[in-house]
């Protein structure tokens, strides 16, 4: 199985074309950021919002009781309601497209909130003491601090949307769901698997990628790297990652 | 809705199929990961590795596990081990993470207090450190059990059914009534589910009773 | 102490997963991983009565039929019950393969089809001897129907005006601007766009994976401007889609045919299955997907009106 595996992903034919991989990528990765970007657009203000001022709390409950909506049924319930009021490839590209940044939201929202929560209150304190406005108070003292937390948000947003926008090839889009879709309708088991690996691999490298983002982005008075400490572990990634 | 009202029976024999699916495997994924979220609290240097494999196995699309179950298990392709399977591996892929986050979280005076006591071994970790952990372990537990109830609706592209059944059925002939009984079904599993595992954890952990209420789901 | 609160705390878990799986068990049969859903009787191996597991295909017509072979073989005294909504013929056919089901309503072209990518074979009753000849020592194909439910080229009035199409060949010169909509599989299999190509030359500028009511959706909308639709589907006339004529005959023949697991064909099945098979025309077969496609009846009902009216079940 392995080696039909390896020879689906080796055959040059899959590599070139509408159908071939490079495009399916492109697409995918398509999706992909334009689902994070309207959804960070929407939760992390939200968060920061709500974890700043305390209010609003029950946003955060919603959007975490929100995860229990089966994914594939939403998509179907949006796609049979908005694809006769829409035109063209918006049809099949909005449902998607909402259905995931609503999988994206709770994630972030919860990174967000959670890192402005765990701010010292003695740090916001005295950031008010020195004479800052709320608005320099977010931006100086509780954003940098949050930054861990907010960026794990991210990363388990990330994951899963990587993961799950393949589900758009079940209503006819495209991205790296159609070697899924495609290879189950054909009995094709070698592509199903090859697509499975190409989509674990993305968010592999995605995963990769967000760690050293945020290593580099991180305080390092955050990190403990000014203690000598190599700085991987970053205090309270964990605690939103299991929000997954 | 009166397509929800005529096939109430047909809903009710799904949703029980659907937790049974969504169900079992999270009590074997508890049962697997409690060993290793142990190995990776307990000896620190296997933390990175357990967690970063694990949690990547939940980054294989539902969609494609379920498919290939058959064939990585040998087993008959509509048997619902496979979906119980797949299902236990995205379990495992949440849990390994909070078992270790829920052992970290043991105060380290109570830990060293119970060291001192003369507990050892299994003894410590079964009547100290993890009934400590319990609170952590059950808000992770919630979020695999609401992952569950979600993913399971995809099992039905294999032909092994559940409440998924009527998401599918809903979108080939249209049938907004068998979309909408698929989607509060399985809303309303997830809300029992969570309901159940709160319980429990409450009653585990009578000593929490008395100070503030469970940690929600949320770090909240 | 702390061993008396940690066994109270074992005790309090078991019972409660123990009562957890009570409550998700007690609501349904007693085995609710039992993989039948529609049928009650119960698929136990307990008697020496024959054991039928009747599956279908993930499309409305494959479920009716599976449910009026179902019935059909439960009026007989068969113990029959179904597996439905399977997935595409190449994930039923393992299903039968491994004894998961053993009847399945099929077609007699694409059938063939699967098993040998060369068959050319066109004419009704040479498909089907064709096909006899192709199947697995362990499948038999019984008595074909006279319902036909083929592949077919389906556009709006409006497309059909404006390129002035009437048979599937007029679509070469204007394919270039036109997508097509069909199942994922009709991508690759021998009479779907290879064949379109092979056959009529017609290469589309884009190819649309959809199907049910999401590609009819599709194509009442100008999403795609022809699709692949099933000759039966009721869609079809209730939303006044031109079908075009297969002059070329490339989808060939598609005779209903109940494909059965030889281990499961004795005499009393084979009989039930007939006297359907006798029944079942084309008309009667779109009349039928009305009632469950349209008209939103269950596949289930549906076929039980059909067997009692021609006395079958």
């Amino acid at each position: 199985m392995i080696t039909s595996i390896w020879a689906w992903l080796r055959d040059p034919a899959h590599w070139s074309g509408a159908d071939g991989i490079p495009t399916r990528l492109a697409e995918h990765l398509g999706y992909t950021a334009i689902v994070m970007v309207l959804a960070a657009a929407i939760a992390l203000p939200l968060g920061l919002y709500v974890g700043h001022s305390g209010r609003a709390r029950w946003l955060i409950t919603a959007a975490n009781a929100a995860r229990a909506v089966p994914t594939l049924g939403l998509l179907f319930a949006l796609s049979l309601w908005l694809g006769p009021k829409l035109s063209g490839d918006l049809a099949f590209s909005a449902p998607s497209i909402i259905v995931l940044v609503l999988l994206a939201i709770p994630p972030l929202l919860a990174g967000a909130y959670a890192g402005v929560e765990a701010v010292d209150p003695a740090a916001r304190d005295a950031a008010k003491g020195m004479g800052m406005q709320p608005a320099q108070v977010l931006r100086s003292v509780e954003l940098p601090v949050a930054l861990p937390l907010l960026l794990s948000g991210v990363r388990a947003a990330l994951l899963q949307v990587i993961a799950t926008a393949t589900i758009a090839a079940y209503v006819g889009l495209g991205g790296l769901g159609r070697y899924l879709i495609d290879g189950l309708a054909t009995g094709d088991y070698a592509a199903t698997a090859g697509g499975a690996l190409l989509v674990a691999g993305l968010a592999l490298a995605a995963d990769l990628l967000l760690a050293a983002l945020t290593r580099a982005v991180v305080s390092p008075g955050l990190t403990g790297k000014y203690r000598g400490a190599d700085g991987v572990d970053i205090p309270g990634r964990t605690d939103v990652a299991f929000e997954r | 809705m009166t397509w929800i009202q005529d096939h109430l029976g047909l809903i009710g024999s799904l949703a029980v199929r659907h937790a049974v699916l969504a169900g079992i495997p999270l009590l074997l994924g508890l049962v697997v990961s409690l060993p290793l979220g142990w190995l990776a609290h307990r000896y620190r240097r296997l933390a990175p590795v357990a967690l970063a494999g694990t949690g990547l196995l939940y980054t294989i699309p539902s969609l494609a596990l379920f498919i290939l179950m058959p064939l990585l298990l040998g087993t008959k392709i509509l048997n619902p081990i496979n979906v119980v399977a797949a299902m236990t591996i995205y379990t495992i892929a949440l849990l390994v993470r909070t078992v270790v986050d829920g052992l970290d979280s043991v105060p380290k005076d109570v830990d060293a207090a119970a060291l001192a006591m003369g507990l050892t071994g299994l003894r410590r970790l079964l009547g100290v450190q993890l009934p400590l952990a319990i609170p952590v372990i059950a808000a992770g537990l919630r979020v695999a059990a609401v992952s569950n109830v979600s993913i399971v609706s995809v099992a039905s592209i294999i032909g092994v059914s559940q409440l998924g059944d009527l998401l599918v059925d809903g979108y080939n002939r249209d049938i907004p009534g068998a979309l909408w009984a698929g989607i509060i079904g399985c809303l309303a599993l997830a809300l029992l589910f969570d309901i159940v595992i709160q319980v429990v954890a409450r009653l585990l952990t009578p000593w929490r009773a008395s100070t503030k209420p469970a940690a929600a789901g949320a770090p909240a | 102490m702390h061993r008396s609160r940690s066994r109270r705390a074992a005790l309090t878990l078991g019972l409660s997963m123990a009562s957890v799986l009570a409550l998700t068990a007690c609501g349904g049969s007693s085995d609710p991983l039992n993989s039948s859903t529609t049928s009650s009787s119960a698929t136990s191996s307990t008697t020496g009565a024959t054991n039928i597991v009747v599956g279908s295909a993930d499309f409305s017509e494959s479920v009716l039929l599976a449910e009026i072979y179902a019935g059909a073989l439960q009026a007989k005294g068969v113990n029959a019950t179904t597996k439905l909504n399977i997935g595409s013929r190449e994930i039923y056919l393992k299903a039968l393969d491994d004894g998961s089901i053993n009847l399945i309503p099929e077609y007699t072209g694409a059938l063939a089809y699967y098993y040998d990518k060369s068959f050319a074979e066109t004419d009704p009753t040479k498909v089907y001897d064709g096909l006899v000849g192709l199947l697995p020592a362990s499948l038999q194909v019984l008595t074909a129907s006279a319902a036909e439910d083929n592949d077919s080229i389906n556009v709006t009035t409006e497309t059909a005006q404006k390129y002035s199409l009437k048979t599937v060949g007029d679509l070469a010169a204007h394919a270039k601007d036109l997508t097509l909509g069909a199942p994922p599989e009709f991508k690759d299999r021998p009479q779907g766009i290879p064949g379109l190509q092979q056959t009529y030359g017609i290469t589309f500028k884009s190819f649309r994976p959809l199907k049910g009511a999401a590609l009819v959706n599709a194509l009442k909308n100008g999403q795609v401007d022809a699709a692949n639709i099933f000759s039966t589907d009721p869609a079809i006339a209730a939303n006044g889609f031109v079908t075009l004529t297969d002059d070329k005959r490339l989808f060939g023949a598609q005779n209903v045919v109940p494909l059965i697991a030889k281990s499961a064909a004795t005499s009393d099945v084979v009989a039930a299955l007939d006297a359907v098979s006798a029944k079942l025309t084309t008309a009667t077969l779109s009349d039928l997907l009305k009632k469950t496609d349209i008209d939103k009846q269950d596949p289930a009902t549906v076929a039980k009106e059909f067997l009692s009216a021609n006395g079958l079940g």
